[in-house]
Order: C-alpha cells, then sequence, then structure tokens
C-alpha cells in the first residue's frame, strides 16, 4: 500500500498499510516511544482503503480491511483515520489472536500485581486505568487485558488509551499536551482523544503480572462496592472475552483459574475521583 | 516474487522456509490469513526453521486448529445424536468429513459451518429434527427461503440457538438447477465409514466433491484451500490404493464431474507438484484463467484483479442456472436492494 508503519504492542507485531499519508503520520505521532524491531515480521494486517479510487481525493472515506473484517461496517471520514487505525487493530487482536486469552477489560499493575477491570463501554474502565496510570500504577492497558492459558499471568496491550468525551479534558488536565492525540470531535463513539501512555509502562509492556483484584466498574450512582462470586465474574468475563470459545478447554482452565484465585467486586462510582479512591482501599484491604 | 507465489511454493515444498529473508513473512503470513489457510501453513512448515514469532505464530496456530477440529466433530456429534433417534442417516461433508477420516489435509484446516448430505427423501424429517433439537432458521427472508427450498442442493442454513454454529443440511452436491446433476443417490448409498464412525464420501465421490465444489459451483473464492484438499487427498488415495484414478475417472463420469476432476488435477499438479497418471496431464489452454485467479491477491492480502474475481462471479452463477431463471433471479435480487 502506498503508506505503511509498523506497530508493536504488547505480543502483537501490526503492519497498517493505508491509501492516505495523514492515518500513517498520526499513528507515527501516537507510537513514536514504542520499541521497533523492523526485522520482525507482523502477526497481523490492518488495511485503510478508499472503496473507489476517486474517493481518496472525492469526499474521502476510510474502509478498515485486513487479515479480518466485519462484513457492512461503516467507513469513516478521513479525519477520523486514526480512530479507523484504533478499531482495525482491535478487531485482528479480538477476531485473530490466539495465544491468550483476551478480556475486553483495562489494567494496571503495582509490584508484579495486577487490578484488571471489565465493564462495557461508558462503565469507565479506560478513564480509571488512565488516571491511575498517571500516579504510582504502571497502565497495563485500556481496551485488552491478556491472561497467559499456562501461567495465569496477566500480559499487558498498551496502546495509545482512547479517551472519550468527558475524559478528555478530566484526563488532558493533568498531561503533558504532548501525549496527547489530535482531538476527533463528533465520531460514532463521541469526541476521542488518544493519550499515550507513560514511557515507563511502553517499557514495562513485556512484563507479566500476577491478577491479584478483578474489578467491575460502573460510572454513575452513589458509591458502592458489593462483592462479587466466581460464578458471576466467570460469566461476565466469558461475555468480556473475544476468543474464549475459540480456546476451547485452554480457555475454560485459564478463566476458572482467575475467579477462583482472584477476588472480585462490582463498584459503583459518581466522579472519578470517588472510583479511584475505592479502588485504592480495595486493593488496600481485598487484593491478594 | 509476490507473497502468493511464495505461499504456494512453501506449501509445494519448492521453496524453503529458511530462504524467505525476515520481512517475507508479512506478505506469506498475511496470504496465508486472507486464505484462511495459516493454520495450514503452520502444519506444513513444522519443524522448519522459522524465525521466532513466526515459530511461535505457527505454535498458536497449530493449537487453535486443533480445538476447532474437536468442536467441528463435536457438531457432528449433536447433528447425529438429534437425527439417528429419527432413522436418518448421514454422510459428513467437506472440512468435518476430512477432520473425522483423519486426512492429512484436516491438519489446520479450517472448518466452518457443518456440512451433511441426507437423502432427498429424507430432506423434511432431517429438517424438523434439528428443529426440535433447538436449531432455527438464519435467513428470514421469504425470497431467500423459497429460493433454497426451490432450486438449491442443500435447506436454507440453519443455526444453533445456544451454540451458535450453522449447519447445512444437503441433499445433492450442487444446485438442481446447475447443468450438471450428479448422482446423488450413488453418493449417499456409496459412502464409507471414517475411523470416528461418521459416514464420509468414497475416496473417489469425495475428490469429486471437492472438485464440485472449487469448480463447478463456486466463484474460486477459497480456491486455493480447495485445491490443497484436492491435493493431499488425491495423492494419499493413489497411495492407498493403485488403481484410484481409474476409479476417479470412473465415478467423475458418472456425476458429470469429469472436466471439473481433471481441471482440478492439472491445477494441483501446476500449484501445488501433484504427480499424475497419464492421461490426466493433457494441456488446457484455459486453465491459465483459473492459475490467474487463484494467484490473484497481493502481498497486503487483496484481490488484485476485480474483472477477473467478477468474471469468476458471473461463471458461477452461469453454471447454477440457466440464463432466463439466472435474469429473474437477478432482477428480483435488483429489485430487492
Amino acid at each position: 500500500m502506498r503508506h505503511s508503519i509498523r506497530i508493536a504492542v504488547g505480543p502483537v507485531q501490526f503492519r497498517i498499510g493505508s491509501d492516505w499519508a495523514a492515518p500513517i503520520a498520526a499513528l507515527e505521532h501516537l507510537y513514536r516511544g514504542y520499541p521497533q524491531d523492523e526485522t520482525r515480521p507482523a502477526d497481523a494486517t490492518v488495511r485503510l482503503f478508499a472503496a473507489r479510487p476517486w474517493r481518496r481525493w472525492v469526499r474521502p472515506s476510510v474502509h478498515i480491511g485486513g487479515d479480518f473484517v466485519v462484513p457492512d461496517a461503516l467507513p469513516l471520514p478521513l479525519s477520523m483515520g486514526l480512530l479507523a487505525a484504533e478499531m482495525g487493530m482491535n478487531l485482528q487482536v479480538a477476531l485473530g489472536w490466539r495465544r491468550h486469552m483476551l478480556l475486553h477489560a483495562s489494567a494496571v499493575a503495582k509490584d508484579g500485581r495486577a487490578l484488571i477491570m471489565s465493564g462495557e463501554s461508558g462503565s469507565g474502565k479506560s478513564t480509571l486505568a488512565a488516571l491511575l496510570g498517571e500516579g504510582d500504577w504502571r497502565l497495563m492497558g485500556d481496551e485488552f487485558t491478556l491472561i497467559e492459558p499456562v501461567s495465569g499471568d496477566a500480559l499487558a496491550f498498551p496502546r495509545g488509551v482512547s479517551l472519550k468525551n468527558e475524559a478528555i479534558a478530566a484526563v488532558a488536565a493533568r498531561v503533558d499536551a504532548a501525549r496527547l492525540g489530535p482531538l476527533m470531535a463528533g465520531t460514532p463513539k463521541g469526541d476521542i482523544r488518544h493519550l499515550i501512555p507513560r514511557a515507563d509502562a511502553i517499557a514495562a509492556m513485556h512484563e507479566p503480572a500476577r491478577p491479584a483484584l478483578l474489578l467491575f466498574p460502573r460510572f454513575g450512582g452513589d458509591a458502592a462496592i458489593e462483592p462479587m462470586g466466581e460464578g458471576e465474574a466467570f460469566v461476565r468475563l466469558t461475555e468480556a472475552s473475544t476468543n474464549y470459545v475459540a480456546l476451547g478447554e485452554a480457555g475454560f482452565a485459564a478463566l476458572t483459574r482467575l475467579v477462583r484465585e482472584t477476588p472480585a467486586f462490582g463498584i459503583s462510582y459518581p466522579d472519578s475521583v470517588t472510583g479511584i479512591a475505592l479502588v485504592e482501599q480495595l486493593w488496600a484491604e481485598a487484593a491478594k | 516474487m509476490s507473497a502468493v507465489q511464495t505461499f504456494v511454493d512453501l506449501l509445494a515444498g519448492r521453496r524453503e522456509a529458511s530462504s524467505l529473508a525476515s520481512r517475507d513473512w508479512d506478505g506469506v503470513i498475511g496470504v496465508a490469513r486472507s486464505e484462511a489457510m495459516l493454520a495450514t501453513l503452520a502444519h506444513r512448515l513444522a519443524g522448519a526453521d522459522l524465525p521466532p514469532t513466526v515459530a511461535a505464530l505457527f505454535v498458536d496456530q497449530r493449537a487453535a486448529g486443533a480445538v476447532a477440529q474437536r468442536q467441528a466433530l463435536w457438531e457432528a456429534e449433536m447433528a447425529r445424536r438429534a437425527l439417528a433417534p429419527v432413522g436418518i442417516e448421514f454422510v459428513l461433508l467437506k472440512g468435518a468429513a476430512y477432520a473425522a477420516a483423519g486426512m492429512a489435509c484436516a491438519a489446520g484446516r479450517q472448518i466452518g459451518d457443518l456440512d451433511i448430505l441426507v437423502l432427498a427423501s429424507d430432506i423434511r424429517r432431517a429438517e424438523n429434527a434439528l428443529l426440535n433439537a433447538e436449531w432455527e432458521w438464519v435467513k428470514s427472508d421469504p425470497y431467500d427461503d423459497f429460493y433454497y427450498r426451490e432450486h438449491m442442493h442443500e435447506l436454507p442454513p440453519l443455526i444453533h440457538k445456544s451454540r451458535d454454529r450453522m449447519i447445512d443440511v444437503h441433499h445433492t452436491i450442487l444446485p438442481r438447477t446447475h447443468r450438471i446433476t450428479p448422482d446423488a443417490l450413488a453418493l449417499v448409498s456409496d459412502a464409507v465409514t471414517s475411523a470416528d464412525g461418521f459416514a464420509v464420501l468414497n475416496p473417489a465421490d469425495m475428490a469429486c466433491h471437492c472438485a464440485a465444489h472449487m469448480l463447478a459451483d463456486g466463484d474460486l473464492q477459497g480456491g486455493l484451500r480447495n485445491l490443497w484438499d484436492f491435493h493431499l487427498m488425491t495423492r494419499d488415495f493413489a497411495v492407498a490404493d493403485p488403481r484410484f484414478w481409474e476409479q476417479l475417472d470412473v465415478r467423475a463420469r458418472l456425476h458429470g464431474l469429469l472436466d471439473a476432476v481433471q481441471r482440478a488435477a492439472r491445477l494441483s499438479r501446476d500449484l501445488y507438484g501433484a504427480v499424475l497418471p497419464a492421461g490426466w496431464s493433457g494441456p488446457e489452454a484455459t486453465d491459465r484463467w483459473f492459475r490467474e485467479r487463484l494467484f490473484a491477491r497481493d502481498d497486503w492480502g487483496r484481490v488484485t484483479r476485480p474483472l477477473l474475481e467478477q468474471a469468476f462471479y458471473i461463471r458461477s452463477h452461469w453454471l447454477r442456472m440457466p440464463p432466463t431463471m439466472l435474469a429473474q433471479h437477478l432482477w428480483t435480487k435488483w429489485r430487492k436492494r
């Protein structure tokens, strides 16, 4: 393809090709601090392309392709090329990666132990992880957490953090502007702006962490903590995993072990300050 | 050299994996994924000298392939449990059959839907038994439903409520409206029992079906994989039975599939280095278009010859139904857009 870039996030080596220069330039900016091995073959391919040649210039719209595609996925305007790249990368991992069990969850780590947060879009799991990652935690990822089936360890997938709507201002107030990507307003997912993880989090991205606490955050409502049984945590995580079924017995073994060995709680919080206080409290009292 | 050529050469054993520059793997892996053959390549190159990250990816692929195969055979067992009590016997087709029979082409082969073949006289009872066992319709469109029932070689696809897996119940192997009418009764009555206890087509019929599926029915999407299946199965059948190619000739004539089978044999020779017996190797000028269609992928996994792809798509429809019916079908489809 005309323009391309190679990016390694956690264990996955991507190559991303594009019919336009702009999305690749935006990725170069976002991923400039990531370690890069130019000789490493790509595990996964993402293509950003124009459906018709003239659509590269006339009302340019970015179709997302790659090893795996979603049929009938709507294209995005070129101004949202970075979001298209992010969606393409997520898709390849969600549908193609088999080495680890994938959880749609954010994670942060401290002293080699991981806090894993799973929830729907809008639960605040990304924002909590981003804010904790600016404190004395290591950000492991805001979208995927990888569980190694044999050891049970959590592995990081620290892609550029996708901040949405109100979270943008909350995080932007705390970080150097050089660590933020361009603001993409009015995307199908609302306003989006990417945050480059801290250099130490990127440097440590291959270091596994032992799962110590599972949280299921819910943004909105009064502050509350609810202990969660193994069964409920198990069912919620099967729903949050994109490859649980494909992994078969190995996935079942990894997930049962995770919920048996890791205390789990649901938390509700009205604002991020309260949310972080609840997280720190549970980490001090209940984490393994 | 193009990635798809390198990929085919690796499968054929014409090229050593160690001769690839590390970045050559980008395109090879991309093409293999586009053809749904990455796990197949991983098996073919087990033990080869590979870059460490490629070796690790191939380990993942082989493990995932084994899980997928076990799940596919479990799905076949579920169908057996639904159909056996009402006395319907079925023949496994395609991927699940290759797995049940422990064939070489099953190693890493992607298995999508469960394909089974029943006697035409059993098709209504099979449908009812599956609906009673929690399969349900996928398509709700009345025209599609009518089209399947009236003109196709299979029921409209059914999906299982809780396992989310599809089953295609065939009563023959080509659409009813196709120019060619294979002998479906002979396919079922001459089926054999596999190592796993499932009925599968006998070797010659299995190769006929493989060729029919690739060359007489479809538009050659997934052609490299179907051709790989054909190559490995004919190679191994011929080793097990010296008279295999003669039997294949007889059965292909019976089913009206001699052209498709002979073309598949020539293409498997051209691409994968198959050794053919005398009488099978004649030149055929039109093979060229099939080779070009099979190789029409660039290093990013994209189809490179849209006109050729379109031509094969039109060809597949042309073979599937008479011209007036094709016109009606396209008109109905176009109006519904």
